[in-house]
């Protein structure tokens, strides 16, 4: 007796819900296991984080600043993961749409024009800066064959490096300069108040405000839908990520799709780095154990692969998954051992990806080699 | 002459480069053999942790405590990366997503933080730590004396690890085995070699290298734990394997220059030189050094000279 797997040749639709949700239930179970065995109370534990995420007062206003930068570089990560493009270069991506992003807030804001006019620039200016960085992968891979997975995880590096020197090693346009405070430890210089962004006040547990950063997620989980399902581009892209050859055949100009989509994955990115500035911080965060120890591009990919590259799936996850680095983040402290987040989230990541096998192919139990326990007949069926 | 920035520098180099070579020796085992894991940051973390409470709990002599640590570093890194080999070879899961899942698993805001914090390691000096091995004399001695002999034995133990490993990948049998398993590993499989038992071999090796990386911080670079610890030695190790053409003989170079690199902007600061912006450059350089390898391995030429395994990446299933 011995296990084989085989490919499924049709995916059952129920399955691609089941497995996901299955998976959840399991790791929620085998991480109760691992507090079990350290001596903690599984049940205590799980009732304080999920107070902590969703329903204590505040709570979801902090989850939601949790989730929107995760929902951006989900749906990064989503539209080129899906296109068989590893961008995981996000993180880097991010960075570099906080900064442009925030020089053309800091810029047209301080010489006061309209709310919505600075608004706007900063996402382009945003959009712009992670595109152009998700660029620099995009051009090795399309034109030198280079893995845009390791280059695009290098550059993230030297995001960062930049990212620290412009607050931290020198007297940069988006450090602040003047202040007391400024000559004790170095900041961002904040935002004027026309390129803050609003928030959509919900009159729910005492008052949720709504980033606007988390409407433009929501909007761009919508254009990538369209984008990707609706549209020509979307379709070449598709077969270009099935087989490189096929496109190719069919006279997809491959070598700007790939380039096109990095840009895409890039600017979605850099979107998130500006809402982060415009939304949140309200000033460039240079700090190596602020914005960067977050890691909300590695995170990113997760949600993304949560969400099996579904964008509206990618929302929902960015929101759950933020939900729990919230309550983290908000029980850190004696009772609540901390790294649990981490090995939970971990132990979900593991499971979603276990039980991806089980969407695509079909595990069953054999008698001896070759001969398979069951007819595998009725799997053609139409 | 010992006090030059030179020898300073080479011999940090070789200091600060060992935990690098260690993690990056493994990565290299594992990515021969086809699989590529981003999850060395990771093994590090709980390798260090693990080595550090090891020292923290046996008492027995200093010798035989600190082996045994190394031993449990690496048998932590290689139970982290046991994750990653039944994720990616068994279900044949995205090996890019798994190795992030296992940083996300086990990393600074996971497992190694958990246990740290479980076990009550941080804010305590290490019981027991790798010295310099050679005595005082030795150490003083002009150029090799700080750069040869002022070096921990885990120092000794690397240059050992860079042998065998050279040594087994060029000319033993399982060691050309894992480069065909890598290379090409339909062929392989139809010569008969394990490819599913190479696979998980391999990359378990590189969980145990990465586990003893990371106990190189906590028990020798900087004997304490504090979460987090590895700063980000992982992803170097990641990117020093591409930068070293994947060849255990330029791993040692590479890491000892990467290094090196790490330790000149603080001693650029205690001479009171200014080469500009220092620290953006000497950490940015290994990124974007591996890049610049990356673009060249690439071409049609260094393709098949230089480049990385033709299957790194790539699940292997017989049937299909």
């Amino acid at each position: 007796m011995r296990f084989t797997v085989e490919r499924r040749l049709r995916q059952p639709r129920w399955l691609t819900f089941a497995v996901p949700v299955g998976s959840l239930v399991f790791a929620f179970l085998v991480a109760a296991l691992v507090l079990l065995a350290t001596g903690h109370d599984p049940a205590s534990s799980y009732r304080q984080l999920f107070d902590a995420a969703f329903l204590s007062k505040g709570s979801l206003d902090q989850t939601l600043i949790a989730a929107t930068p995760l929902a951006f570089t989900g749906l990064a990560a989503a539209a080129a993961f899906r296109m068989r493009i590893f961008n995981i270069g996000a993180e880097g991506q991010l960075y570099m749409g906080a900064i442009t992003g925030a020089a053309a807030g800091l810029y047209l804001g301080g010489r006061g024009g309209p709310s919505a006019f600075v608004i706007a620039a900063m996402v382009v200016m945003g959009c712009l800066g992670g595109a152009v960085w998700a660029a620099i992968p995009g051009v090795f891979r399309a034109f030198f064959g280079a893995s845009e997975i390791l280059t695009s995880l290098m550059l993230n590096y030297v995001a960062a490096q930049i990212l620290t020197y412009l607050i931290f090693e020198s007297e940069s346009y988006w450090r602040q300069t003047k202040g007391f405070n400024a000559t004790v430890f170095p900041t961002g210089k904040p935002l004027p108040p026309s390129a803050l962004w609003p928030g959509l006040s919900v009159h729910a547990q005492g008052g949720i405000t709504l980033p606007l950063g988390a409407g433009f997620a929501l909007l761009t989980a919508v254009v990538l839908w369209v984008l990707y399902r609706r549209t020509r581009f979307g379709f070449e892209v598709q077969v270009l990520g099935d087989s490189l050859g096929a496109a190719r055949y069919a006279g997809v100009r491959t070598r700007r799709k790939v380039l096109a989509v990095m840009a895409i994955s890039g600017a979605i990115a850099g979107l998130g780095g500006v809402s982060q500035v415009g939304d949140f911080a309200h000033a460039v965060d240079g700090d190596p154990n602020g914005l960067q120890k977050q890691a909300y591009g590695y995170s990113g990919i997760v949600v993304a692969a949560l969400g099996r590259y579904n964008p509206f799936a990618v929302v929902v996850i960015a929101f759950l998954i933020g939900g729990l680095d919230n309550a983290g983040n908000t029980l850190q402290g004696a009772s609540f051992p901390s790294g649990l987040v981490g090995v939970i989230q971990g132990i979900i990541l593991f499971c979603a990806l276990g039980g991806e096998l089980l969407v695509r192919h079909r595990v069953r139990l054999v008698r001896r080699a070759g001969t398979p326990a069951v007819a595998a007949a009725p799997e053609t069926a139409p | 002459m010992n006090n030059s920035l030179l020898i300073v520098l080479i011999a940090s180099g070789v200091a600060y480069g060992t935990p690098l070579l260690f993690a990056a020796l493994g990565e290299l085992l594992a990515e021969r053999s086809g699989v590529l894991n981003l999850g060395v940051e990771g093994m590090m973390l709980v390798g260090a942790v693990m080595g550090f409470w090891t020292v923290q709990r046996v008492h027995a002599g200093a010798a035989v405590t600190l082996i045994l640590a190394v031993a449990v570093a690496a048998f932590a890194g290689a139970a982290v990366a046991l994750i990653h080999a039944f994720l990616v070879i068994t279900l044949r899961a995205s090996q890019i997503v798994s190795g992030l899942a296992v940083t996300i698993f086990a990393g600074a805001a996971g497992l190694s933080s958990y246990l740290g914090n479980d076990l009550n390691l941080a804010d305590v000096p290490a019981n027991q730590t790798f010295h310099a091995f050679f005595p005082g004399t030795m150490q003083n001695w002009p150029i090799v004396g700080p750069i040869v002999f002022g070096q921990t034995p885990l120092v000794y133990a690397s240059w050992l690890c860079v042998v065998a490993v050279a040594y087994y990948l060029a000319r033993t049998r399982p060691g050309l085995n894992v480069r065909a398993v890598g290379e090409a590993p339909g062929a392989a499989d139809a010569m008969g070699i394990n490819v599913v038992a190479y696979r998980y071999l391999h990359t378990l090796a590189g969980g145990a290298f990465a586990g003893i990386g990371g106990a190189t911080f906590t028990l020798a670079i900087t004997p304490q734990w504090v979460s987090g610890i590895t700063g980000g030695a992982g992803w170097i190790a990641i990117a020093l394997v591409i930068f070293a053409f994947w060849r255990p003989e330029l791993c040692l170079i590479g890491a000892y220059f990467f290094g090196a690199l790490q330790a000149l902007a603080p001693e650029l600061q205690a001479r009171n030189i200014s080469l500009g912006p220092t620290e953006l450059w000497t950490n940015s350089i290994p990124y974007a050094a591996t890049v610049v390898v990356l673009v060249v391995v690439s071409s049609r030429s260094g393709r098949r000279r230089l480049g990385a395994p033709a299957a790194l990446g790539v699940p292997y299933v017989r049937e299909e």
